[in-house]
């Protein structure tokens, strides 16, 4: 019963790695100690693929996993498991917001919900910026700035406001851009 | 039939562009769903990004969940969900068979790097105008400003913060409708 299992492991990842991609390693160490399914050297290879390919880390690593212990179907199997707790509790709490909606105390939870919202993706960029324009982590200074990354940003940035495309055009830009620069 | 094939192609080609992560979804999503479908609006969106952090499973499919589910009941959801993942699936599937050191290739690594600083100009870009649109006084600033300073500084998990934050907003508000109830 692999695929059984499969689906109870990425389940329960799933249902506790509250807050998305990275939160899900700690299950997997795990996973990986109690069924052997990978080895760790996998593991971190893992999350090399992940970070280089679109998609959600999480369900890259259940995908990876499923593959590599039952085949195509595995990797169903394993992203089914991984994602059924969300949307079961999403499907929950939507329809608590919608019973509850009218009540000024939703409302006031969500005003203070959306900031918080703002302020934590605001926080990733920035630290995603940190590893896309600072080449070392020591103290900052003139000659640790990516400038070649950050003449790319300001290009970039320019084109958007100037042209307004869809994001995926830019980043298509940007991954050839890459390429020639040798970035 | 046509509106759940819209779902499942609108949130594939989402999956296929996200580099990085829940968040750097963002601009996509804004564009896509706010924007062109007009499935949400931006201020909800923020809310099932802030929701999305607090709850099980990983961030994209949770926001993919809600819109899902929102559009067409539970078998939207699930349609949405499984687009949002379709891309992955495949991605990896193929590298997992083919390529083995897929992140180890020169190319990709540019290419990578390339992304990387056009996903944090998006990212940044679409928070700042979703940001002007959501938070609506002085009072939502400052608290997205302490929930950005303790995400940098501390290492509180996310989503305690966003939590916390959904108390303060109840109290900021409670406090301003006390005022209003004295005069």
């Amino acid at each position: 019963m692999l695929y059984l299992r499969l689906f109870l492991e990425f389940f329960k990842t799933g249902l506790f790695s509250v807050g998305g991609g990275l939160a899900t390693l700690p299950f997997l160490y795990e996973m990986q100690e109690k069924t052997g399914w990978f080895t760790v050297e996998d593991l971190s290879h893992l999350i090399a693929v992940s970070e280089s390919t679109p998609g959600p880390m999480g369900v890259n690593m259940a995908t990876y996993t499923g593959f590599v212990t039952g085949g195509v179907p595995g990797c169903f199997v394993a992203v089914a498991g991984l994602v059924t707790p969300s949307v079961i509790t999403i499907i929950i709490v939507y329809r608590i917001l919608e019973r509850f909606k009218d009540s000024r105390y939703v409302e006031w939870a969500m005003y203070g919900l959306k900031a918080a919202s703002a302020a934590l993706i605001f926080s990733a960029g920035i630290s995603v910026a940190k590893t896309a324009f600072i080449l070392e982590e020591t103290a900052v200074c003139v000659s640790m700035i990516n400038w070649i990354a950050a003449a790319l940003a300001a290009v970039l940035f320019i084109a958007m406001k100037l042209t307004k495309k869809h994001p995926i055009i830019y980043i298509i830009a940007a991954g050839i851009a890459g390429v020639l620069l040798q970035l | 039939m046509k509106e759940f094939l819209d779902l499942f192609l609108t949130f594939a080609r989402i999956g296929g562009f996200t580099f990085g992560g829940g968040y750097a979804m963002l601009p996509i999503l804004q564009r896509d769903v706010v924007e062109k479908k007009k499935w949400a609006t931006e201020e909800e969106l923020m809310d099932y990004y802030a929701i999305g952090q607090c709850t099980p499973g990983i961030i994209a499919v949770n926001v993919a969940t809600f819109i899902g589910y929102r559009k067409k009941g539970i078998a939207g959801a699930v349609v949405a969900t499984f687009g949002m993942v379709m891309p992955s699936i495949l991605i990896i599937m193929v590298i997992a068979a083919a390529i083995k050191n897929f992140s180890d290739i020169e190319w990709v690594q540019h290419a990578l790097a390339g992304i990387t600083v056009c996903v944090c100009v998006l990212v940044l870009d679409t928070v700042i105008k979703l940001a002007k649109k959501s938070l609506k006084d002085i009072w939502a600033w400052m608290l997205a400003l302490a929930v950005f300073l303790a995400a940098l500084i501390t290492n509180v998990p996310a989503a305690l913060l966003v939590v916390s934050a959904g108390i303060a907003g109840i109290a900021v508000k409670k406090a301003a409708a006390l005022r209003k109830g004295d005069k």
